[in-house]
């Protein structure tokens, strides 16, 4: 048989992680409920006056998607790791930071797109007008984008450490505090019907170091942990 | 290459167990004169400065705190990429003598700000662009100490801390950049910024002793806890007996 391409490989941990995500699909639906209930808990916790709720929507938005983005980080490598099926991906001979592309972006599309979609909903329980909820979405799509990659590679991290979950969030926030920064911005701007294309271009760019440098940096923390 | 030999010569640990050794006084003795000199031309000969008073001087404490906390960070994470790519335990010694320097410096950058804050500002907290970006870093470190605190294998806990001090290396400038967008409340630099420093020679000259007083008590401390970091990794090799 000869040897797979690479793009074939990457695909193919791409659909596998899919079809895997659908199989368990309660478990993806656990952070968007979440991230509605963080919606609906923060005008509990402060007041239903519309003008307070619409100055933070925002920040509760973003940090709201940020949690629960981290909810699902936990688990990504576990069962992988459990099973056997990240030596086997050291094995393939393939670069094993492609293939690890391949399963964060396939995390992205099942953890960070269902968070993307819910927004809207969240947005509409604090407030955020109707006009500014496509900009919000799309700096959302980016921002869970570098969630995603980024709390990959602190999930691999931590895997190594075989460790709780908390390590995982003091790892992680931090380095988030960018994505929540002009996310979060954009959002604002979009809400105040003025031009979000610097933040959201930001984000872009954010997302696009995060693309080339974090399936690197998971590869690394992957092999570690497999020694 | 003989160029290279004082690098190879600095993967062995009993051969940076002696270096650490000499420059260990070689940093103090300066230190503590520039520190002792520095501290008394800020707090005592300075002039009080016409709009803060004598409040400025906290500024002999926190700049060189904040100065110290990144070029820790970043001797840390060069450190770790030193020993990532050449497997040299004794750069991963290095970084991990260096993360508590680093994040204590933090930590008075934090404090010393707050202090600052509470009389010209009117609160011990304000959230503007360097105070928050100093934050972050101090979290940084934090999580960089929680990581290699997690893992029982000490190979590992070097290498998986190693990429997120690199990991954290490339986030700073970007967090830092991130921050300023997202506020400038801050006064501006007074020491470094185009045109010279703003500040007369009477409070320049003992600022900048205490950059360096600072300097080299980093220099002294991680010399200190690097020689302790070694003997722990090498307790059972029989070059300590030949060193005692």
């Amino acid at each position: 048989m000869p040897p797979a391409r690479t793009s074939e490989a990457v695909w193919l941990v791409y659909a596998r992680e899919l079809r895997l995500a659908w199989r368990r699909w309660g478990q993806l639906v656990q952070p968007v409920v979440f991230f509605v209930i963080i919606g609906a808990v923060f005008p509990l916790a402060l007041a239903p006056e519309p003008l307070l709720l619409q100055t933070l929507a925002p920040g509760v938005v973003w940090v709201g998607a940020l949690l629960s983005s981290l909810l699902g980080l936990e688990s990504l490598f576990k069962t992988d790791r459990e099973d056997g099926t990240l030596e086997q991906l050291l094995l393939t001979g393939q670069p094993l930071s492609l293939l690890l592309l391949g399963k964060l972006l396939a995390h992205w599309c099942v953890s960070g797109w269902p968070l993307v979609i819910a927004s809207p909903l969240v947005g509409a329980m604090l407030g955020v007008p109707a006009h500014a909820q496509a900009t919000s979405m799309l700096a959302l799509w980016l921002g869970t984008g570098v969630m995603s990659l980024l709390g990959g590679a602190g999930a691999a991290l931590t895997l190594a450490a075989q460790k709780g979950s908390v390590l995982l969030s003091v790892l992680v926030l931090p380095l988030m505090i960018p994505v929540i920064i002009f996310g979060a911005r954009a959002t604002d701007l979009a809400m105040h019907a003025e031009d979000a294309a610097n933040a959201v271009w930001l984000l872009a760019s954010l997302m696009v170091l995060a693309l080339t440098l974090a399936p690197v940096a998971t590869a690394a923390a992957v092999r570690i942990s497999l020694e | 290459m003989a160029t290279w030999v004082w690098f190879h010569k600095l993967a062995s640990p009993p051969h940076i167990y002696r270096i650490a050794g000499r420059l260990t006084l070689l940093f103090t003795v300066p230190g503590v004169l520039a520190l002792i000199v520095g501290l008394y031309g800020g707090l005592v000969t300075a002039p009080a400065d016409y709009q803060q008073g004598d409040s400025f001087r906290i500024i002999y404490v926190h700049a060189p705190a904040a100065w110290l906390s990144l070029l820790c960070y970043t001797a840390m994470a060069i450190a770790a990429a030193v020993g990532l790519v050449w497997r040299m335990k004794v750069a991963h010694a290095f970084a991990a003598a260096t993360a508590p320097i680093g994040a204590s410096f933090a930590l008075v950058c934090l404090v010393s700000g707050s202090l600052w804050g509470r009389p010209m500002w009117g609160t011990w907290w304000v959230w503007d662009a360097r105070l928050t970006s100093q934050l972050v870093l101090f979290f940084l470190y934090l999580g960089y100490m929680a990581l290699r605190h997690s893992f029982d294998d000490l190979s590992r806990a070097d290498r998986a801390s190693g990429v997120l001090a690199v990991i954290g290396l490339v986030n700073v400038p970007i967090i830092h950049y991130s921050v300023y967008w997202w506020s400038t409340l801050h006064q501006g630099s007074t020491v470094l910024r185009a045109g010279g420093p703003s500040m007369p020679p009477s409070m320049l000259v003992p600022l900048l002793l205490c950059f360096f007083a600072y300097t080299c008590c980093y220099g002294a401390l991680v010399c200190v806890r690097l020689r302790a970091e070694v003997l722990n990794r090498e307790r059972s090799p029989n070059w300590l007996s030949l060193n005692a």
